[in-house]
């Protein structure tokens, strides 16, 4: 299960900069194993906290416009968007409570 | 994820905590002795190192070669065939006296075994320099096959000489513009066929007997300064990401205040076995072999380590 939704380089300035609650961006790819590891984890998070923020997914392959725009160099890269800026990020995967203390600002 | 009954009066034979070839070895093992094994592998670190390496051309077997993750995929399949309950959950506490063992989980679940075992691993070493903290994900990275996409042709710098740190610099010419390899010593430490096939290799250069002192940028990477260990001097190089490849350590966290731990920092164990110096609890794969560290010998050591719980138990019951 998974609120999760899927966003790209054309999608990016209204689904996260615009957005009305804050959103936990997923930079993942396919042959990234620890985002694959990842993966599921974020899901749970868009599930268990739907109310408080969205959860979104931009594939790097696809979108290496925004990938660029925001250096990244690692995956997975989690990014936390507020009111359009770059409020925290976690560079590689981790364990669901390290994310639920990272992000306890939106999360709570 | 898990919706394992859990009673607090349930006490199991088996629980192993860690995955890896030395975990899921010790699950089928265990497995197919009956036992009902419960592996405990990491939320995001489930499989252990082989998920962060392309190609296993050594693990024997396979003439043709196999990918590490799926490697792994077929280890975590054939533990779950005989029975093994498999879960992934981070272990968080560890009691590890007397006849009833205690796991706890991030969420504060517990288990209970009658024997442990040990299947950790152990995590990539760092520099240990403030920049390289600051810069990870930015131009420094511990895993090529990661992150090697995003640095197409730029000049980087892998640090270390063992099969790894080789591993890594030639994963890395396929998209890097140049290698640079740093390594304190005069000689690599890499298996020949790995040190020769680097050494060949037209993209890769090397700089010997030298060490990084220190990770320079603001954003990201844009050098590194290198010391010279012979004349001490210090000189920039000039690459926009960096690779560390110097080993691993241990991870021993959950239980160095309570095991007999070794000089090299790994899980004491008494000679051939895997016997800690806690009866009930024992330990295989790289958390315990700070010399050999091969998948093969992770799995050996995993195979010894549930013949000896089958012992263990059997005499408990005797």
């Amino acid at each position: 299960m998974s609120n999760a939704k899927d966003v790209t380089d054309a999608s990016f300035g209204t689904d996260v900069l615009s957005a009305d609650k804050p959103v936990i961006v997923d930079f993942w790819a396919e042959w990234c194993g620890p985002c694959r590891k990842l993966g599921p984890i974020l899901d749970e998070i868009s599930v268990e906290y739907s109310e408080k923020v969205n959860v979104v997914k931009v594939n790097v392959d696809d979108n290496p416009a925004i990938a660029a725009e925001y250096g990244i160099t690692s995956i997975p890269a989690v990014y936390l968007f507020q009111d359009g800026q770059v409020k925290n990020t976690v560079i590689g995967a981790k364990p669901k409570q390290f994310f639920e203390k990272e992000f306890a600002d939106v999360l709570s | 994820m898990s919706n394992a009954e859990n009673t607090a009066s349930e006490v199991r034979d088996v629980i192993i905590v860690g995955s890896g070839p030395a975990g899921y070895t010790a699950a089928v093992y265990t497995a197919r002795a009956n036992l009902k094994p419960l592996l405990l592998a990491g939320s995001v670190t489930a499989g252990g190192e082989l998920m962060n390496t392309t190609d296993v051309e050594n693990y024997p077997g396979f003439p043709e070669g196999i990918m590490g993750p799926d490697l792994m995929e077929n280890f975590e399949k054939q533990a779950a065939r005989f029975g093994t309950e498999i879960q992934f959950e981070d272990v968080t506490a560890l009691q590890l006296e007397g006849d009833v063992k205690t796991v706890t989980i991030a969420t504060g679940e517990t288990f209970q075994a009658r024997a442990i075992i040990l299947s950790t691993g152990s995590a990539y070493r760092e520099l240990g320099l403030p920049n390289e903290k600051r810069l990870s994900g930015h131009g420094v990275s511990w895993c090529a096959t990661c992150d090697g996409f995003f640095f197409k042709d730029q000049d980087i710098a892998v640090i270390g000489g063992g099969d790894s740190a080789m591993e890594e610099a030639l994963f890395l010419t396929k998209f890097a513009k140049s290698v640079t390899v740093v390594h304190r010593r005069d000689s690599l430490k890499a298996s020949k066929i790995m040190a020769d096939r680097a050494l060949a290799h037209e993209k890769i250069s090397f700089i010997w007997n030298s060490t990084v002192d220190d990770v320079i940028g603001e954003n990201k990477v844009t050098g590194l300064k290198i010391k010279n260990l012979l004349d001490g001097s210090v000189s920039d190089l000039a690459v926009t990401g960096v690779f560390v490849a110097i080993g691993n350590d241990p991870r021993t966290e959950l239980v160095k205040d309570t095991l007999d731990i070794t000089p090299a920092g790994t899980i004491a164990v008494e000679g051939r076995s895997s016997k800690t110096s806690i009866p009930g609890v024992f330990a295989a794969g790289d958390v315990v072999d700070p010399t050999y560290r091969q998948a093969i010998t992770a799995s050996g050591s995993g195979c010894v380590a549930a013949i000896d719980v089958e012992h263990y138990l059997a005499d408990l019951h005797a």
